[in-house]
């Protein structure tokens, strides 16, 4: 899958209380949790991103607290891809599961504010137009490939379960 | 080559007879695991699977804690949808009002998880029960509704990072030090992807409670769980509360570790963790001068006995500084009560304290103790990212209960050798 977009720059250390503060897990539609996406970071984030944006982050991108709250608000903002040097692993698991794109780039720190990328998820290739740059994103496993191209943990688990697999 | 304690585990629940590191298995649980926040989104997603019912109504657990008692009308929709979901499936454990506790207090209180189990929990703390000698992990919603329906799921075996505890700790020093000290030495990412296993002749200088505070906070390092040999008193303490058989696995003396390190107990100090990161740690003696508006002793990290005891024993007698907003949340209803009976309640309501019902409430800026901006709170919970407890701009500093019911009384971080 490619993808293309303008980038949104944070910082190492993004926590899900960040990305979706506590006081709005009283919610549960995404439209409504993408009005407040990435608020206590960024309070105005969400009035000023368009669909098929990218963001771009540093280390240990989406810490803390397990809420799928977070990359469901991200998707639901119209983010087409997160791009870090590195995600917590329950972020990165959740993202997966809810058919957000991520990749795991060590040089993300490159890309600057305002940048167009052109992601190719499949190759796990980004390039930085601005930069006239090249970045390679570490590789999933075949797996999680699969879940990737299934859109997600549901879709793949729903089809299992029609071929009465499950349990296995 | 052996395995380590995480491994055979998954290992035995993904029926094998061995795994590796970086193996991706599917295992079967023996516990799932919801609350208010997160079972609402997985029953969604549980429905969107064409599932007709749980893989097993004795082994999903949900807890209403979060916002509990329901904090407005959104979470009391959230928390109708998620009790009619417990009614339709049969669910056995279902808590909440005047049955529910903060949930990782509650399950191994109530012999819901025991050694050996493999558990998912849609909480980052789930962690917590590696104290017990379990693999238990978060995980987000989606992974919960498939748990929840299939009684399984997809694990990559992680590396294990070595905790080796020698000597014994300090008076006032707790699991929460332990845990803080190890933190502030390898990082919030430090042990990302990796499994915590903490060993070494001191883990039995630790309490089960102590222990379970270390467990608890392993996500905090990254780790995806924070395990530790049961030994006699964890079997003490497993032992008439168990709802199901347990297994022990230990590691083999020839299991590969990623990485090792070495903490000395007996040298530890009381910890102190500074915003915004919990690895913002400084020793108790290099805090300085830090007025703090609120103290909050509770939580999945520092709610249990030992911890209102250890805070009861510096505020026996004494009063909580003027204008200072102190708030005791014992986390279960077994424990408010035995609080109760042992008359520490009554020591805190005296001092000046407010006691709480058990609820996460203020520990994520939920209720029961919001912070203003520009305020500042010092807690025994396990998270000072900016806005945790309220405003962006309030402040969040992290301790164990000695030093919070120490700062109560002081008004300004400090130790409990002040005040005695």
């Amino acid at each position: 899958m490619l993808l293309e977009g303008r980038v949104w720059r944070f910082g190492d250390n993004v926590d899900t209380d960040q990305i979706i503060p506590a006081r709005y897990l009283n919610m549960v539609d995404p439209a409504e949790l993408a009005r407040h996406c990435m608020e206590d970071a960024d309070a105005t984030f969400a009035g000023k991103v368009q669909p098929g944006d990218i963001l771009v982050a540093g280390k240990n991108f989406g810490c803390g607290s397990s809420r799928e709250h977070a990359p469901v608000c991200l998707k639901a903002a119209g983010v087409s891809l997160v791009i870090a040097v590195s995600f917590a692993r329950i972020f990165y698991r959740n993202a997966i599961n809810i058919g957000l794109p991520i990749l795991e780039c060590r040089e993300a720190g490159r890309i600057a504010e305002g940048d167009r990328l052109e992601a190719d998820l499949g190759a796990g290739t980004i390039r930085n137009r601005r930069a006239g740059e090249d970045y390679r994103a570490i590789p999933f496993p075949a797996f999680m490939q699969e879940v990737i191209r299934a859109g997600g943990l549901v879709p793949f688990i729903r089809e299992e379960l029609k071929r009465g697999k499950a349990g296995g | 080559m052996g395995m380590t304690m995480a491994e055979k585990i998954l290992a035995a629940h993904a029926g094998r007879a061995k795994v590796e590191p970086g193996e991706l298995v599917r295992a079967k649980l023996d516990l799932v695991l919801g609350n208010d926040i997160t079972a609402p989104l997985a029953i969604r997603e549980f429905r969107s699977l064409g599932a007709e019912a749980v893989f097993d109504a004795e082994r999903v657990v949900l807890v209403a804690d979060h916002f509990t008692p329901n904090k407005d009308i959104k979470t009391a929709e959230l928390v109708r949808e998620m009790r009619a979901f417990a009614h339709e499936n049969g669910i056995v454990h279902f808590y909440e009002g005047g049955e529910a506790g903060v949930e990782h207090a509650l399950l191994p209180e109530k012999g819901l998880v025991g050694p050996g189990d493999l558990v998912i929990g849609a909480d980052s703390h789930t962690c917590t029960y590696g104290a017990l000698g379990a693999f238990a992990t978060g995980v987000g919603s989606t992974d919960l509704a498939v748990g929840m329906a299939t009684g399984t799921a997809w694990f990559r075996v992680p590396d294990t990072f070595r905790v080796v505890l020698g000597g014994a700790p300090r008076r006032f020093v707790t699991g929460k030090d332990v845990i803080l000290a190890l933190i502030g030495g390898i990082g919030v990412e430090g042990a990302n992807y990796q499994a915590l296993e903490f060993t070494g002749e001191g883990l039995a200088s630790l309490s089960v409670e102590s222990r379970l505070t270390i467990g608890n906070m392993a996500i905090e390092a990254g780790a995806k769980a924070g395990l530790m040999p049961p030994d006699e008193a964890v079997l003490a303490y497993v032992e008439g509360r168990a709802v199901r058989p347990y297994e022990i696995f230990l590691s083999d003396p020839d299991a590969h570790y990623r990485e090792t390190l070495e903490i000395d107990l007996a040298s530890l100090e009381l910890q102190v963790a500074f915003p915004h990161l919990p690895e913002n740690t400084r020793p108790i003696s290099q805090v300085g001068d830090v007025p703090v508006n609120q103290v909050v002793i509770g939580s999945c990290t520092n709610g249990r006995m030992e911890d209102l005891r250890l805070a009861a024993g510096i505020l026996k007698g004494k009063r909580v500084a003027g204008g200072l907003r102190a708030i005791v949340i014992p986390a279960t209803p077994a424990i408010y009560l035995e609080a109760l009976r042992e008359g520490l309640l009554e020591t805190f309501v005296t001092a000046g304290a407010m006691v709480s019902v058990p609820t996460c409430g203020p520990c994520l800026g939920g209720h029961m103790g919001v912070l203003a901006e520009g305020e500042r709170a010092l807690s025994t919970t396990n998270r000072n990212f900016p806005g945790r407890m309220g405003h962006p701009k309030s402040e969040v500093y992290l301790a164990g209960p000695a030093v919070a019911a120490a700062t109560a009384i002081l008004g300004r971080i400090g130790s409990p050798e002040e005040v005695l």
